[in-house]
């Protein structure tokens, strides 16, 4: 990572823990826990509340659906790292890797149901225009997604346009796909608490 | 409580803490970051690629913004403020055309039903 302080600059208590799941999981700490480790007061603890809270909180999506969505905003973003862990943690969420691997490819072809199609669209518009209008979210309720469905949405693209944006400007490490395989089991068991 | 209200506190507070809370960075160079308005180089263009183009931010960036006197401390904060500051215009603006649609249908839901 490019902050000296985000690899090292942990209290013992922290340093215990990192040498702890190192030797538990035989993996380092991969950077997305470091972030949010480090003086969790000022980030780590209320972001890890919100994202949740967005994530496993109650919601008429699922929570494979909601990963897919973090998957397809990080691919937006071009960030290696969470397109990574969010598209392992969807596949593992749906059981259907061929599902998301299509999505990320091509949403318009893909085989899901139109109300996920319509929401994603309108996530795509606003990860890379960072605007959408009232008549992008008519589009999304004619498709038959409900007003909450849209505010669930938009709180996970919120997770994610923050969380894209601080893997990139951090410079975390891309682990292999055994690793983002471990991550995933860890993010359906735990959530992002 | 309403889960949707729920979100929204658990956004409110993070936005609230970095803005507000105590930090190693000024309050005034918080909100500067979150904006992306008002910084002089070398942090107006780490500041401005971490809203923007995240994945064009070099080391060459960070090491600029050191050189110039800002603690890693700073920097971790200056970054996070600029992250959460774009993702959360996104999320504003989306709000607020959600809110003109879901008008705009109620509006039209009520015509339907009183012709008058």
């Amino acid at each position: 990572m490019r902050l000296k302080i985000l690899n090292s600059g942990y209290g013992f208590g922290t340093k215990v823990l990192f040498a702890f799941i190192h030797a538990v999981s035989r993996r380092p700490v991969p950077d997305a826990a470091k972030l949010v480790f480090y003086r969790p007061d000022f980030y780590g603890a209320p972001m890890k509340e919100f994202t949740h809270e967005a994530m496993r909180g109650p919601s008429a999506w699922s929570v494979g659906d909601r990963e897919l969505m973090a998957a397809f905003v990080s691919k937006m973003n071009e960030c290696e790292f969470c397109i990574g862990a969010h598209t392992a943690t969807a596949a593992r969420a749906y059981h259907d890797e061929a599902k998301v691997s299509a999505v990320l490819s091509d949403l318009e072809t893909a085989s899901i149901e139109e109300p996920l199609r319509a929401t994603l669209r309108m996530l795509r518009k606003l990860t890379r225009e960072h605007a959408v209008n009232a008549d992008d979210m008519r589009a999304v309720l004619a498709a038959g997604v409900s007003c909450e469905q849209i505010e669930d949405a938009l709180a996970v693209g919120f997770a994610f346009n923050t969380t894209d944006r601080l893997a990139d400007a951090f410079g975390f490490f891309v682990p292999g796909p055994k690793a983002f395989e471990a991550g995933a089991k860890f993010l359906l068991r735990r959530g992002y608490r | 409580m309403l889960i949707e209200d729920k979100k929204r506190m658990a956004y409110t507070a993070v936005v609230t803490r970095v803005l507000e809370g105590d930090g190693r960075a000024s309050r005034a160079e918080r909100r500067a970051a979150f904006e992306n308005a008002g910084l002089a180089e070398p942090l107006r263009t780490l500041i401005d690629k971490v809203a923007k183009q995240p994945t064009r931010v070099t080391n060459e960036d960070v090491a600029a913004v050191k050189a110039s006197g800002e603690s890693e401390d700073q920097i971790f904060e200056l970054v996070i403020c600029a992250a959460i500051g774009q993702a959360s215009r996104q999320y504003e603006t989306a709000l607020e055309a959600l809110a003109e649609a879901v008008t705009d249908k109620k509006r039209s839901e009520h015509a339907s039903e009183d012709p008058q």
